[in-house]
């Protein structure tokens, strides 16, 4: 009775948000065992094992090589029938979700992705899980001779533990018309700081008014090595690119300080910036929603605060 | 080419989203519907491939017979035909609605021939089960590549590119494909009033759906444990700038 772990890894690189999945299988109560595929991830056997794999399977494949859609699912669904385990986990990240996806659609099992809590049973297993990007929760059941998982990202904390696992070579044998969706190229990012990296966001909503108008946010952003973001209505008015959205379709962020101008903060976006550390907004509407959910509030309006901001944060640093 | 996009109906929610009594939907009272973010840019981009290379392109739902309004709203700015998968009552499983959508997507292809290209979005806004597509492609026995951003048809093969955390990921399928779409890949247009008005006279196809129930079976829904916070205001107006710079020197932020 074991379950198991997909490990998300890029050409070796370990994502942390596997080591969350392995914290969630070890509350489940079975032996807790990894899976990761192709030969760039056999290093990270020791750092699987110190977080409660038992047994570390490795898949070994050309195909494997890179990172691939149908070759990783094909590959999970191959494991699952030669481990038989009860349960599979991966995190609920893109390539966690898309590959259980496909190793469900190939074992023709039901997946529930993105789960908060997870309580096995006998006849079926109780699961809550997240709708509309976290803001809305969704109990339900899952039955099947085996279950298959994600969890949400950030809802388990990584756990370290004392002890050492064993490694086993898994045969898979992928057809070689699954290179259709084998990462073919890639554009590596310029180095510097995003929108989802960023220890300081600013942000802006359809209160700034105009492309023109967030200049002084781009201003205030720059002064303390931040990052400018916007609601999807800004977007939505070609004001910035879709790259600054932050939203439940746009970047989630996490920056020590959030500071949310002229932003009503519906749900989409919300659920974007909640993971932020504090918030500030500024806004002339005392009842916005944002300002209801922020740490700290300043009532007024937004192109005259941020650029006394600004000025007063030249001052200090001059002084 | 022939393009196909399968799209959602969902609620627009403003700051809070309301359960009913029994906990079975989200309380649509006094709330619009719209069509699902990541699914109104994979409409656009169908209009947009049909523009580039000609053929025709196609919208289908599975949905209440209210959903009617989305596909019309996907023709107001350029597809070509509709397709409802009408149900009753709660919405379907994931992989009860990804059998009934293959189904319905053989059938339309033995009559008017294999669309080229299937798009779907990138997960619904409100179920999120980011599957659908998926198990579609599956069953069709066609590539997927979820979570895309950008999409170049070139002969036999769709270019398609996909952010990660490292940068931009390329992948070369070939046709006939299916991909999931990200908002971002394109600003979509909003519609003519030509185009409204042409979309009401679409004839908009309706195929009964078809597909046993799955494993997953919702119990309720419920509200996500609320974010108390006392928000503490630092002023108003240009005097708070002092307050805030203060605010910022505590979180460590000033350079």
């Amino acid at each position: 009775m074991s379950t198991l772990v997909v490990v998300e890894h890029d050409r070796g690189t370990l994502s942390p948000a596997s080591l969350e999945a392995l914290a969630a299988a070890r509350t489940l109560g079975d032996e807790v065992h990894a899976l990761t595929l192709g030969a760039a991830a056999d290093g990270l056997a020791v750092t699987l094992a110190a977080h409660g794999a038992a047994t570390v399977h490795q898949a070994h494949h050309d195909l494997l090589a890179d990172y691939g859609p149908e070759a990783w699912g094909e590959a999970v669904a191959q494991a699952i029938r030669a481990l038989q385990p009860v349960a599979v986990l991966a995190c609920g990240t893109d390539r966690g979700n898309e590959v259980m996806a496909q190793a469900a659609a190939r074992l023709d099992l039901p997946f529930v992705a993105n789960c908060n809590e997870i309580t096995p049973g006998a006849d079926h297993w109780s699961i809550v899980r997240v709708r509309w990007g976290g803001s809305l929760l969704e109990e339900c059941t899952l039955v099947a001779p085996t279950k298959l998982v994600t969890v949400t990202h950030h809802a388990f904390e990584a756990v370290e533990m004392a002890g050492a696992g064993s490694t086993n070579t898994l045969a898979v044998d992928l057809d070689a018309t699954l290179a259709r969706t084998v990462v073919a190229d890639r554009v590596e990012r310029a180095a510097g700081v995003t929108l989802a990296t960023a220890p300081l966001v600013v942000g802006g909503g359809r209160g700034v008014g105009s492309a023109e108008a967030f200049a002084p946010l781009e201003a205030l952003a720059a002064l303390l090595g931040g990052v400018v973001g916007c609601s999807r209505a800004v977007t939505n008015n070609g004001w910035r690119n879709h790259t600054d959205q932050v939203g439940q379709t746009g970047t989630r962020i996490a920056p020590d300080l959030y500071v949310a101008c002229g932003i009503s903060g519906a749900i989409q976006h919300w659920v974007g910036a909640m993971a932020s550390k504090k918030i500030l907004a500024i806004n002339t509407d005392t009842e916005a929603n944002m300002v209801v959910k922020a740490d700290y509030a300043v009532i007024g309006d937004l192109h005259k605060v941020i650029p006394a901001i600004a000025d007063e944060v030249r001052r200090r640093s001059a002084s | 080419m022939r393009v196909l996009v399968c799209v959602k109906r969902v609620p627009a929610p403003g700051a809070k989203i309301n359960i009913t009594a029994d906990g079975q939907a989200v309380d649509t009272a006094y709330l619009a519907f719209t069509t699902s973010p990541h699914e109104e840019c994979a409409v656009e981009a169908a209009v947009q491939l049909v523009e580039q290379h000609g053929g025709e392109s196609t919208v289908l739902t599975l949905g209440p017979a209210e959903a009617d309004e989305q596909l019309r709203y996907a023709a107001s700015i350029g597809v070509d035909k509709a397709v409802l998968l009408p149900i009753d009552g709660n919405e379907w499983d994931p992989q009860r609605t990804s059998a009934a959508i293959a189904a319905a997507i053989r059938d339309l292809e033995a009559t008017d021939g294999v669309f080229d290209l299937v798009l779907f979005g990138n997960e619904s806004a409100d179920s999120g089960n980011f599957q659908i597509g998926v198990r579609v492609a599956y069953a069709l026995s066609r590539p997927m590549v979820n979570g895309i951003k950008g999409i170049e048809v070139d002969g036999t093969v769709v270019h398609a590119k996909r952010e990660s955390d490292a940068g931009v990921e390329v992948y070369h399928l070939p046709l006939p494909a299916v991909l999931g779409v990200k908002e971002g890949i394109n600003l979509p247009r909003y519609p003519t009033l030509k185009g409204r008005l042409a979309s009401k006279k679409v004839d908009v196809a309706q195929v009964a759906p078809q597909g046993e129930a799955g494993g997953q079976q919702m119990v309720t829904l419920l509200q996500a444990a609320e974010q108390v916070s006392q928000t503490v205001i630092l002023g108003h107006g240009p005097e708070a700038a002092p307050a805030v710079v203060d605010l910022l020197e505590e979180l460590g932020l000033l350079k």
